[in-house]
Order: C-alpha cells, then structure tokens, then sequence
C-alpha cells in the first residue's frame, strides 16, 4: 500500500512539476526558457545512461565502453516503433483522448526498446564477457561502432542521411519518471542477493566462484540489465529530439557516460547522478568562454582525475547511512562539495 | 589479378602507417599497462608539425628527399617531446592509481590535444604540402607511386631500427625489463621513470612518422585525424597481442589490408566496422591477442 502511494506521489510531483515547467519555461517569460528546459532533459537522460552503464561498470565491475550502442539501438527501435506503427496503434485505442494515446505510443515504443537492448546485450554479453579488463573494453567498444556502422546502413531507418520525422513524444515528465525507475531499480538490485553478487564478483571473481556464485550469469544479467536501461534512454531521447543520426552515438558518446560516472564516483548510484547532472550542465556553463570551453573542461576533467582519482564522492552513499555504521561513513566529506574546493583541498595534502 | 596486387599494395601501405602508431599503443602499454588514448592525437600533432615545418624548409636543402628527411626528423623530435611532456605532467603523478583512473586521465589529454589544435590550428582542413612530387613506377603490369613506395620503405626501416633498439642495445633490455616486471626492474637498479618517459618519447616519434607518412599520400589534415586513425592504431596492438611489438607490426598490416580489400570489394560504407569485427572474432578465439601471450590466473 505504501509503495502504491510513494508510486502515485512521484508520479503527481513530476506531473506538477512538468506543469509549471511548460509555464515558467518553455510558455513563459524567462529569456532562454526552452534552453533551460533542454538541458534539464538532457541531464535526465544522462542520469538514465550514467546510473544504469555504473551498474555494469561500478557495481559489477565489468568494464564496458560500449554504452553508446545500447543507446542508439534503443533510439532507433523506439524510434522506428513510433514511426511506422504509431498510427496503428492510435486506431486500436481510439477511444481514449490524444494525450493518452501519445502515452501507449510512447510505451509500446519504450518496451519495444528495452526488449531490443536486453537482447543486443544479451549477444553482445555472452561472447564478450569471458573476456576481462582492457580486451573487455575494447571488445564493447568494438560492439559499439559495429552497431552505429550498422545502422548507418539500413535505409529505413535514415541511413547516413538521419532519421527524421520521429513524433514528439517525450519530455521532462517521462525522462524523469524513467530516471527515478531507473535509480530505484539499480538501487534495490544492489542491495538484494544479485547485488551481493555483483560486488563480490567486482571485488574478487575467483573468491566469488568458490562461494558458489554463478560468475558468467551475473556478470551477463548486470550487462543485459544495464543495456536495457540505455535503451530506454535512447527511447525517450529519440522522441524528444525528433530527430536521430549515427553522429550521437560513437564511441566519443560512451566515454561521456563513463567520465560521468567515473568524476561522480564509481560504484556509488548519487555519484552517478551527480555526475550526469554535473557534466550536462558544465560544459553549457563554461559557453561564456566560447572556444576555451573545451579546453577547460579537459583540464578540469584531468586534474579532477589526478587530484582526486575516487570521483567526488568516491564509494560512499550520500543516503543509507543508518545500515551501515562503520567507522568510513564519518571519514571524510560526505556531501557534494564544489569540485574546486575538492580538489583544492586534496592538492594541499 | 592485376587489381588485387594493386589493392595489396594500398593494403600495406595503409597497414604500415597502422603498424607505425599501433607500436607506441603497444610499447606505453607494455611498460605501464596504460590505453594512452592520446597516442592518436600525437599522430595529428605530427602531421601538424610537418605541415608548418614542410613550409619552413621546403626549397631550402638541395633535393626534395632532403627536404622531407627534414621535416620528418624535426617533426618526430618535436613530438617525443610532446609525448614526455605528457608523461611527465599527465601520468606520472598517478602512477598508482586505479586502471580506470588512468583510462579517463588519458581520455582527458586526448580531448585537450585535439581542442588545442582546433584552436591553435584551425578546425577546417590544411592541405598538406607536396614534399616530394608525385613520380609513377611501372613496376611489372603495377602502376604504383614513388610516393607509396618512399612510405613503405620509411615504415620498414623505422621498424627494423626500432627493432635493433629493443632487442641489441642496453637500453632496450632495460625498457623490455620493465614492461616483464617493473617493480623487479627497479630492484635491478635501472631508471625506470626514465625508460618510461623514454619508451613514451620513442612511441610518439612513430606516431609522428606515421602523421607525416599519411599526409604525403593523402594531403588533407585536421585537428580530429587522430581519433579513428588512433582507435584503429589501438585496434591493431590489440589484435596482435598488446604489448607484443611484432604482434603490432603484424595487427597493423591485417587492419590495412582487411580495410582496404572491403573498401574495394565490398561496401566503403562497412570499412570502419571490419577493424572491429576482426577484432572481435580473433578475440573470441584467442583472448590475449595473435602473438600475446595467455596469462594464467593464479589464486
């Protein structure tokens, strides 16, 4: 009963805020609005794409810099879903008004999307996960450009020309809600018996095995769950830019997500998000700077990485500190200070 | 028949510029077991450098082979110190940390060279200039360049002199010490910062000669021809066994010959994704590379 409230309650609290972000900013009067609003999208889905590659990464252990991959194939389903049946399937549920037709488009695409990806990883994960470390990497990296190649080259979906014409479907309230899903799925994963799973095999693979963990179905399971979430991402990311191109999806994209999620820290779910958040809105901030943007955020990116190499929060939970009470919780800073004043302080050390 | 020797040599030809950035992918990696994603960007800085260079100098030695030998030689000096640099500033400070701490550090670097040099050199595409003019060679039914044969003889006698460096002299004993154990290396009283920044100085020097290889046969350069070129590069050594110096040379030659032969008999569209696939499916079979060696995990 509680859950179908707390259900209700997110559902209502993202409605609202929808509601009074169509007013304020993109219907409003604030200069930029529709700006704003973007990047508020963006950094939604980049929190899908960041927290859901960290439990492959972070969690699990398995390095895979493929990521990108998961989310085109995930836009493109979506998008091809959309595109060639969303008419059918407003005709099969007529009887309910245009806004809630959009609603089952925008679902069938987005579990068409999840199935697409869960599988692709399914293939790509069976063969390349009895690799380990850099020839793992690699390989989904591999997997990653053999997939945007691939698409490149189907005609109907736009080739190299882009796909175009895909409805407007997705906006702050979807990405949203299938953010807070997604941290809520990860969330309870890592703290159930596969969780459990994962952490040992990332801490020790051997050890695990001779606890009696199956290695390969985990490590398979954290590859295919995290694929199926960067294909949602690709969902909603399809329907609400309208339109798709190979461009967005090479291997420059996976790092992205990566960097995210290493600067946040790895293994640690708020990390992840913070990190999305953090390199969403970074570089639209440093535009000021015009063509010293890029470069700054590379530097900035390299001394973080330098001076404090556990990401900003490292491993630790900015929440569920009441579980565990071990003497590493007090250590440290818990909160998300500035970058600067982080690696201000480590660099005196 | 005679269209298939052609493509053969065009294969080589590409696949020994491969080969050329694929050694410092394979050397860095064998002395700090570090992907040093930069390594194609120094590439680009190498096509650069000879580009300003080759303006400097043309005209001002005796013969055009004269003027190339030049730039090439100043090219690679300019960017082994680039690669120090590097080392220096980037890696050493965190030498102890964390594989992926060092991944993202290297992607970092790379992102900083190639937004410097879109500042610094222009986003838009520079035309190489002609160093050596374009000569053919009838050689039996094959019509090939004189320029093709100067960047395959180049490659070849860069990787034979790199070759007589690890395997003959004293430094490269030491440098092929550290990559087998750096800890007892340091034991044995060598230097090892010292032949990792010189094993960083001489990667880069190979990827500059490859830069400069490539723009004399394809003339156009930009601040971005470092990240397939490199990512392929990277493909190679690991194709080949990474950390394997002839497994490099061997990775490079079959990306170039694959590519080449898929561009001209099959779809130019697939070209990029046959490196990959390659690597995917010698991987499956043999997880350590061609030439490298299984490591057995011990408890």
């Amino acid at each position: 009963m509680k859950r179908i409230l707390y259900i209700f309650g997110v559902i209502g609290v993202l409605a609202l805020l929808q509601w009074g972000l169509t007013a304020v900013l993109l219907d409003g009067p604030v200069r930029q609005g529709p700006y704003y609003y973007q990047i508020l999208v963006l950094a939604g889905i980049n929190i899908i794409l960041a927290v859901s590659l960290n439990l492959t990464n972070g969690i699990a252990g398995q390095f895979s810099i493929g990521h990108a991959g998961f989310f085109a194939v995930g836009a493109y389903v979506a998008a091809s879903v959309s595109y060639y049946g969303g008419s059918a399937i407003r005709a099969a549920v007529s009887f309910i008004p245009p806004m809630g037709q959009d609603a089952v488009v925008l679902l069938i695409a987005l579990a068409a999307a999840a199935l697409a990806t869960a599988l692709a990883g399914l293939i790509v994960g069976i063969p390349s996960l009895r690799l380990r470390g850099d020839y793992l990497a690699i390989v989904t990296l591999g997997f990653g450009e053999i997939i945007r190649v691939l698409i490149l080259n189907i005609d109907a979906v736009g080739g190299a020309r882009g796909f175009s014409g895909i409805p407007k479907l997705s906006n702050f309230f979807w990405v949203y809600l299938m953010a807070v899903a997604t941290v809520v799925t990860v969330w309870n994963l890592v703290r159930s018996t596969y969780g459990r799973a994962f952490l040992a095999i990332r801490e020790n693979e051997i050890a695990a095995q001779a606890m009696g963990i199956d290695v390969t179905r985990h490590k398979v399971l954290a590859f295919v769950i995290g694929s199926m979430f960067a294909g949602m991402a690709g969902c909603l990311f399809g329907h609400y830019t309208m339109y798709l191109h190979t461009n967005s999806f090479t291997f420059v994209k996976s790092f992205e997500i990566i960097i995210m999620i290493a600067i946040g820290g790895l293994g640690s779910i708020e990390g992840a998000v913070l990190g999305a958040v953090l390199l969403t809105v970074l570089p639209e901030a440093f535009r000021g700077f015009d063509s010293y943007r890029m470069i700054i955020y590379s530097l900035a990116l390299i001394l973080i990485m330098i001076y404090r190499p556990q990401g900003i929060l490292g491993q630790k939970s900015l929440f569920g500190k009441k579980r565990r009470k071990s003497a590493t919780i007090d250590a440290g800073p818990t909160g998300a200070k500035s970058v600067a004043a982080e690696t201000g302080v480590a660099g005196k050390q | 028949m005679e269209s298939f020797l052609q493509q053969l040599i065009n294969g080589i030809s590409l696949g020994s510029i491969y080969a050329l950035v694929a050694l410092g992918y394979t050397m860095v990696y064998g002395v700090l077991r570090l992907i040093n994603f930069a390594h194609g960007d120094v590439y680009m800085l190498g096509a650069y450098f000879g580009y300003y260079l080759s303006r400097a100098v043309q005209g001002k030695t005796p013969s055009h082979i004269l003027d190339a030998a030049v730039v090439m030689l100043l090219s690679m000096i300019g960017c082994a110190l680039v690669g120090m640099v590097m080392e220096r500033l980037a890696y050493r400070p965190v030498r102890k940390a964390s594989r992926l701490t060092l991944l993202i550090i290297a992607i970092g670097v790379s992102l900083l060279i190639e937004n410097a040099g879109q500042l610094f050199f222009g986003a838009d595409p520079k035309f190489f200039p002609q160093l050596i003019p374009e000569t053919h060679v009838q050689m039996g039914g094959l019509m090939v360049t004189n320029q093709q044969l100067i960047v395959l003889f180049t490659a070849l006698a860069l990787m034979i002199l790199l070759n007589l460096f690890i395997y003959r002299s004293r430094t490269g004993k030491a440098m092929r010490a550290v990559s087998f154990n750096l800890d007892a290396a340091k034991l044995m009283g060598i230097n090892t910062d010292r032949i990792i920044a010189l094993t960083f100085a001489l990667g880069s020097a190979l990827a500059a000669a490859g830069g400069i290889l490539v723009s004399i046969n394809i003339p156009g350069i930009d601040p971005l021809m470092g990240v397939m070129t490199g990512l392929k590069a990277f493909v190679a050594a690991v194709l080949g066994g990474i950390g394997n110096i002839f497994g490099a040379v061997l990775g490079g030659l079959i990306l170039g010959l694959a590519e080449v032969m898929v561009a001209g008999y099959g779809s130019s569209t697939y070209r990029d994704a046959i490196a990959f696939l390659i690597l995917i499916v010698i991987l499956l079979f043999k997880p350590s590379g061609i030439l490298g060696k299984g490591q057995v995990e011990k408890v």
